[in-house]
């Protein structure tokens, strides 16, 4: 009688669909707050959230992230304020992708996305600069970086809104 | 003093040997079981039927060095622990291959200290590093499937001399 109640079991499952995952062909929507791989933004006009303030570097818990500002002129201008990221680099292998820098960051210019994909045959294929981390330029707008006129892009950090 | 200079050049011959050759390799590739830290039960759900290896060739995990493929080194990798992981890899028997599962054994990640070794390529040779903390099994199969395409991409002149 046992033996005949223990195959039910075995045919029961027998019967139902399998649960694998037919993974590089499928992939599972990740949740929202996944953290994956990081983008550096832009702001809607075109120019880089990035001000060069190393705070993400700062934060950052496994100290992969290196960032060297330079100064911005009105000739040569990447983003809005005095200075802007002349190297921004992270290092895949040490991230632990916490979203420490996400939060540290003053203008929001460092997200964390869901790219997952990372795996490499080379230990400096893993530095990502940051012409592999930034945003490409939305369709038809200038790449940074650009002339602009003098006086305009003052303010490095815009003006929050009230959260309440 | 390769093959290929031993025998002249034996274009299709080679080729066609390299390709099954290194089809059988990638088909039935058998990890070993070995898991050092958190990593290791990514590497479990990697196993287990929602992502299941077993696809890829990987039936299961060799409880031997003598009789796996592939050493994946699952989580960080302490200076006591170095000696044990580097006598399973001299242990295996050729061809082998070494996937760095997750930050701490590819470069210490958040372990920047005294106790663990800064990257366990320090003493085995590493072949695909898959980042990560720990890394989701789709990470790590994404990682196998890089060290497959790596082994299709091997000559025959790179292992037969």
């Amino acid at each position: 009688m046992n033996i005949i109640k223990g195959f039910m079991t075995t045919f029961k499952h027998v019967l139902e669909e399998p649960v694998t995952l037919q993974y590089p062909e499928q992939v599972k929507d990740f949740e929202k707050r996944y953290k994956g791989r990081h983008h550096l933004r832009r702001y809607d006009n075109g120019l880089e959230k990035c001000i060069g303030c190393s705070l993400c570097a700062a934060a950052c818990p496994a100290d992969a992230i290196w960032v060297e500002a330079a100064e911005n002129s009105d000739e040569e201008r990447y983003s809005p304020g005095e200075r802007y990221a002349k190297t921004y680099e992270i290092n895949m292998l040490r991230c632990i992708f916490c979203g420490y820098c996400e939060d540290a960051c003053p203008t929001q210019a460092i997200q964390l996305g869901h790219e997952h994909q990372l795996s490499f045959t080379d230990r400096r294929d893993a530095i990502y600069i940051k012409d592999m981390l930034i945003d490409a330029p939305a369709d038809g707008q200038e790449a940074t970086p650009r002339q602009v006129e003098a006086g305009v892009y003052t303010q490095s950090i815009p003006n929050m809104e009230d959260p309440s | 003093m390769g093959i290929s200079s031993k025998l002249g050049n034996l274009g299709v011959v080679t080729t066609t040997l390299e390709q099954a050759v290194n089809w059988g390799r990638t088909g039935a590739m058998w990890p070993l079981l070995f898991g050092l830290a958190c990593c290791a039960i990514e590497m479990m759900a990697a196993q287990a039927s929602d992502y299941d290896m077993s696809r890829f060739g990987m039936e299961l995990n060799r409880a031997t060095p003598r009789q796996s493929d592939l050493l994946i080194v699952a989580g960080r990798v302490t200076r006591k622990m170095a000696p044990v992981v580097r006598q399973l890899y001299d242990q295996m028997s050729d061809p082998k291959w070494v996937v760095s599962m997750g930050d701490c054994a590819s470069c210490g990640g958040v372990y920047n200290n005294y106790a663990i070794v800064q990257g366990v390529d320090e003493i085995i040779p590493v072949d695909v590093y898959v980042a990560g903390c720990p890394p989701r099994p789709e990470q790590l199969i994404h990682g196998i499937l890089t060290l497959h395409e790596k082994i299709r991409g091997e000559h025959i002149s790179d292992w037969a001399v």
